[in-house]
């Protein structure tokens, strides 16, 4: 067997190289492992040599530092193996004595008639692809669904020169009118807020508006919003929310709490030795992710005490939803846009009418084979939840597609 | 383009930035179908991080892949069914 890691680290977005480096600094044995293919994950995703002063200096710091940086990887189990863990992907298995689990989140996508052809993404996802280098130069794009996030996905798509037709919020103007008190005591929040609608241009944003239909034949053609207004467009990005990704944490057996990781001051989760960072344990963004990282990084290395320049920078340990986020409540209307033909789960094309309100996740997964393709649930399962209250289905191993050979233990191994 | 590759799709010659992956190169390309689905639907990506498994392609013989998880490389043989 390979060397045991001190530390293994899931996840190379900001809370996961934040956990990294602080590590490594403490001069213990770290692995990140991470599904991409360079670190960055989402917020910090970049390409190479054209990256932002802030994750430039992320990015430095890592590479200077002693890291086994494993990229390519999908963890798709995680457990306690004689006093320490092991994590399990396609083509490598690590142990390590601690782990600091730094998942990130996915968009919540719910199911609207068209929401499956080609060019309707979800808004974080046309975001990733422009990072990428998506051409939309010129191109009229609409971004809907709810919550911050939409803004600083219109404001990429509009610096990359797209057209930014419409931003379609579906809260009311008054339900996000009531976190201005809030926004107010963060004003370096307000000011990006306020330097995202100047980039896509303030008036283009709509509240009480959603995209009630996506028209096209082979791909997308234009939308239509709940006001009948239809709206050409090559792309669109539409999501609903964040939906963190604590699936190797429920493998590893950690409480959860209204769907987030339950985590001490120390970011140690209600398993000792097993750390989380970032959204899975609250949707805090990429500061709080940075400064739980640092933490978890801290925390997870043995007899060091968490300094208090750390401790500040992650300011605070208990995790309450901001006011921001209540302000984005899903309206009923945004629920109940798919038609009995529309399909929802996007795996095995489940559509609406097979459904029964009284199901559980379970049942609907025995009866439907809704959640049981490669995305395991991870689109459907969130939606069907939202929108006929089915609640999570638990987690087993692999939690990523993997193929027979990989789950056989090494030594079972040819 | 000096720092451009050339990749095949379904037998077409494409060229894209070296430092993107397989899904915006496609995309780039005109190319937005990448799978037909179970029941016969054009289907192309949607996450953008490899969570929904929706831009799976075959890339040099080796079937699902997630085009937007995988970096191109010159020669690369895309295969969308299609």
């Amino acid at each position: 067997m390979a060397e045991v890691f001190d530390v293994a680290v899931v996840g190379a977005g900001p809370a996961g190289v934040a956990a990294a480096c602080r590590v490594a600094e403490r001069g213990a044995r770290v692995a990140l492992v991470d599904e991409g293919f360079r670190p960055g994950g989402q917020i910090y995703r970049h390409r190479e040599g054209r990256a932002p002063a802030a994750i430039g200096e992320w990015m430095a710091r890592l590479a200077r530092l002693k890291v086994d940086v494993i990229h390519r990887t999908a963890v798709h189990d995680a457990l306690r193996l004689d006093g320490k863990f092991q994590l399990r992907a396609e083509s490598v298995h690590l142990e390590a004595r601690k782990i600091v689990l730094a998942t990130g989140a996915r968009e919540l996508l719910l199911p609207f008639p068209g929401w499956t052809l080609p060019n309707v993404f979800s808004a974080g996802g046309l975001q990733a692809l422009v990072k990428s280098g998506l051409e939309v130069a010129g191109k009229p794009v609409v971004i809907g669904g709810s919550g911050p996030l939409l803004l600083p996905v219109a404001a990429t798509l509009a610096k990359a020169g797209a057209k930014v037709e419409l931003v379609c919020e579906q809260a009311r103007r008054a339900s996000l009118a009531r976190a201005l008190p809030w926004l107010a005591r963060s004003p370096r929040k307000l000011a990006e807020a306020l330097s995202y609608q100047a980039a896509f241009g303030p008036s283009r944003y709509r509240t009480s508006t959603w995209i009630s239909e996506a028209i096209g034949t082979d791909r997308l053609e234009a939308v239509v919003t709940n006001s009948a207004r239809r709206v050409s467009c090559d792309f669109a990005g539409v999501s609903f929310g964040l939906v963190p990704n604590v699936e190797l944490a429920v493998l590893l057996g950690c409480e959860l709490r209204d769907g987030f990781v339950v985590v001490d001051r120390r970011q140690q989760s209600t398993v000792p030795g097993v750390f989380v960072a970032g959204e899975p344990c609250g949707i805090a963004g990429v500061d709080g992710a940075l400064g739980q990282g640092l933490v978890a990084g801290d925390a997870a290395c043995r007899d060091v005490t968490v300094t208090a320049d750390v401790e500040a920078a992650r300011g605070w340990y208990e995790y309450k939803p901001p006011p921001l986020l209540r302000s984005f409540a899903l309206r009923h209307e945004v629920l109940e846009l798919a038609r009995a033909d529309t399909v929802v789960c996007r795996c095995e094309d489940v559509r609406l009418s097979r459904f029964d309100p009284e199901w559980s996740a379970r049942e609907a997964k025995l009866a439907t084979r809704a959640s049981m393709g490669p995305c395991q649930g991870r689109i459907c399962g969130p939606a069907l939840d939202a929108i006929l209250g089915y609640g999570a289905d638990c987690v087993r191993c692999p939690a990523k597609p993997a193929t027979f050979e990989s789950l056989l233990i090494p030594e079972d191994r040819k | 383009m000096a720092d451009s590759v050339t990749i095949r799709v379904d037998g077409r010659e494409i060229r894209a930035g070296s430092d993107t992956t397989v899904a915006v190169a496609l995309i780039n390309a005109g190319v937005w179908t990448f799978r037909t689905s179970v029941t016969g639907e054009p289907r192309g990506p949607v996450c953008g991080m490899g969570v929904c498994f929706e831009c799976r392609v075959a890339i040099d013989g080796v079937e699902h892949v997630r085009a937007c998880m995988e970096p191109v490389r010159d020669g690369m043989e895309i295969d969308t069914g299609g």
